[in-house]
């Protein structure tokens, strides 16, 4: 079970500064929620935590992700082994469509050539039971992974992350395309993978973040242009009652811009 | 007060009534303007078929408009118009397509037998009904498939480092020489293989330095299509294989590309359908000859196009039957390779 420790992380789009200066610990075995208004940066900054964010042409960042005291922006380290331990889940349902449900699941495993053909088969079980799919899709592993509905799609897209056993699992805004039962679905979701994954989400829907989250981290910025910046984190309990800033109350309460 | 359009939609629900053109009064507006050209053609000193039928075409569609203007109103004259305007291309295509394809088949099927399939011209004399294009057949397979797999795979692998890692000068460099490549004229790669290889390395003809040629009229196409087709993957499924711990190279050959390969293997298909009629660059590579030649990499070889040229250029009757069956072989050949290579994608492609 990891930790993560982010120290004075800014991030960079070309000349463009996201993100300044975020200082922030991840709890293993917790739900933390990082909230707060759109383009603040919290996609930019969840991804500097599995170093997806310097897949951007000419994207760029500063400072130390510490997984379990290693930085894993240390010289030396592999950005592919990263992310194999850092699973990451995308807003948008993104199912490779050339791939069966089957095959989806298996994909993280098969690509990386460490799984026999033979032994793949109990594992995808495994990822799509712990996804809450596999009585859905159990008689139809064959077909396409295009073929679910939106929600289905998504839960498609978590067992495929948890299929290469991450230690610690992102999720950007995992349920804005989905309809409120499949969000519900999800959320559920959540709370049983929390016992196994250190858990990340993204969210701007403020009572997801109080339903699942144990900690929460409210970001924002000052005005349009300028970096976001990480303005109080605590237990989610405490950011939602007696928040310490001023900003993140009136965020909370509705009163926000 | 003035009422805004909308809101008097809302109060009136006739408003939102109009009316409809029923398929008789469509047919019969279009009729009558045809009846009113034919008349005019019959009273007046108007001839000419082609006059005839463009007048007649004008004067049915203006009927059947002007009906639609009176009956439901400007916004769809312009749909119909527009409508007009698609089905008289496509069904101009569709002639011209047809009327190549019919007539070649009319043509060609006279001297198509089995005889014709499984024999060459060796030894068979312009005025002779014999002889076949067995041999032809066999060097245009040949020649065709050697040059697909030197421009194919080659191709693939530019257009990759074009979308997926090429930027700055080099890309660029790339990007016009590929630019400038799909302007070559055919004979143009013919001669430069006749002069460096043919030649110049005293390889002397054959259907491999004919295969060379091709290759390079079918690189560029190969590179462009694929190039277009890759860039439309979308990145999320690029980022979602990253995330997956998965190598840039691996997602690219495991994710990229399999999903964009319906439409690359449409490209190459373009490219050899297009090289497959080629002739110019041919007379200098594979030159061209009578008897069988299974072995593409010494001495010269015939080619589908090089006979139909052949027996074309000749006065007599058997010999330009054995033609147009070539021509017909050839553009079978061509449809054969693309419904192959649609099948192997197809697997390669649920739904
Ligand atoms: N690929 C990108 N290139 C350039 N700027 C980007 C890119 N992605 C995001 N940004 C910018 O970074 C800022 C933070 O964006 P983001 O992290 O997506 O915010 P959030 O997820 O909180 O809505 C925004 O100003 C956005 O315009
Ligand atoms: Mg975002």
């Amino acid at each position: 079970m990891k930790r993560i420790e982010a120290n004075h992380v800014s991030a960079w789009y070309g000349t463009f500064k996201a993100v300044e200066d975020v200082t922030l610990a991840i709890e293993p075995k917790q739900v933390t929620a990082l909230i707060g208004p759109s383009g603040c940066g919290k996609s930019t900054f969840i991804r500097t935590l599995n170093r997806m964010h310097e897949v951007i042409p000419g994207a760029r960042i500063d400072g130390e992700v510490l997984l379990d005291a290693e930085d894993i922006y240390a010289s030396g380290i592999d950005p592919v082994s990263v992310r194999r331990t850092i699973g990451m889940v995308f807003q948008r349902p993104n199912p490779f469509p050339t791939m069966s449900i089957r095959d989806n699941v298996s994909a993280g495993l098969r690509l990386n050539g460490t799984r026999k053909k033979a032994e793949l088969d109990p594992i995808v079980e495994r990822a799509l039971q712990g996804a809450g799919l596999w009585k859905e899709v159990r008689d139809r592993l064959d077909r396409p992974g295009a073929s679910l509905s939106g929600g289905q799609q998504q839960r498609l897209c978590i067992a495929r992350a948890i299929a290469v056993e991450p230690q610690v699992l992102l999720m950007d805004e995992p349920c804005s395309a989905l309809d409120p039962v499949s969000t519900l679905r999800i959320e559920d979701l959540i709370a049983e993978l929390k016992d196994q994954y250190t858990i990340v989400i993204v969210t701007h829907n403020m009572q997801q973040a109080a339903r699942v989250s144990d900690s929460t981290a409210f970001f924002t910025l000052e005005v349009a242009g300028d970096p976001g910046r990480l303005v109080e984190v605590g237990p989610t309990s405490k950011i939602f009652t007696k928040p310490d800033d001023e900003r993140t109350e009136a965020y909370i309460t509705g009163r926000f811009g | 007060m003035n009422m805004s359009k909308s809101a008097q939609a809302i109060i009136n629900p006739s408003v939102l009534r109009c009316g409809r053109l029923g398929p008789g009064q469509a047919v019969a507006a279009t009729a009558g303007g045809v009846a009113l050209a034919a008349l005019a053609f019959w009273l007046t000193p108007l001839q000419g078929r082609a006059g005839f039928l463009l007048v007649t075409y004008l004067a049915g569609t203006t009927g059947y408009l002007l009906a639609a203007s009176k009956i439901e109103g400007r916004r769809s004259v312009v749909d119909r118009l527009a409508a007009v305007l698609m089905v008289t291309t496509v069904g101009i295509c569709l002639l011209a397509l047809g009327s190549v394809l019919i007539y070649t088949a009319v043509r060609g099927v006279k001297a198509l037998d089995w005889y014709f399939f499984t024999h060459s011209m060796n030894g068979v004399g312009p005025r002779d009904d014999a002889g076949g294009a067995y041999h032809a057949i066999v060097g245009t397979l040949q020649q065709v498939l050697l040059a697909a797999l030197f421009a194919v795979p080659s191709g693939l692998l530019v257009a990759i480092y074009l979308t997926e890692y090429g930027t700055g000068r080099l890309a660029s460099l790339v990007r016009t020489v590929i630019d400038v490549m799909v302007g070559i004229p055919s004979i143009v790669a013919g001669l430069f293989i006749y002069a460096f290889w043919v030649l110049g390395l005293r390889r002397g003809f054959s259907g491999l330095a004919a295969a060379m040629a091709l290759a390079i009229l079918m690189l560029p196409i190969v590179v462009r299509s694929a190039e277009e087709m890759i860039k439309l993957v979308p990145p999320a499924l690029r980022e979602a294989a990253y995330a997956l711990g998965i190598p840039r190279w691996r997602a690219i050959l495991r994710v990229v590309l399999p999903t964009a390969s319906a439409g690359i293997t449409t490209g190459v298909m373009l490219a050899v359908a297009r090289v497959t009629g080629e002739t110019a660059p041919l007379l200098l590579t594979a030159f061209g000859f009578d008897s069988i030649q299974n072995d593409p990499f010494s001495g010269p070889q015939s080619s589908l196009p090089l006979f139909v040229f052949g027996q074309a250029s000749s006065a007599f009757s058997a010999a330009v039957d054995r033609a147009w069956a070539g021509a017909l072989t050839l553009i079978a050949v061509v449809l054969l390779l693309t419904v192959a290579a649609r099948l192997v994608t197809r697997r390669n492609r649920l739904v």
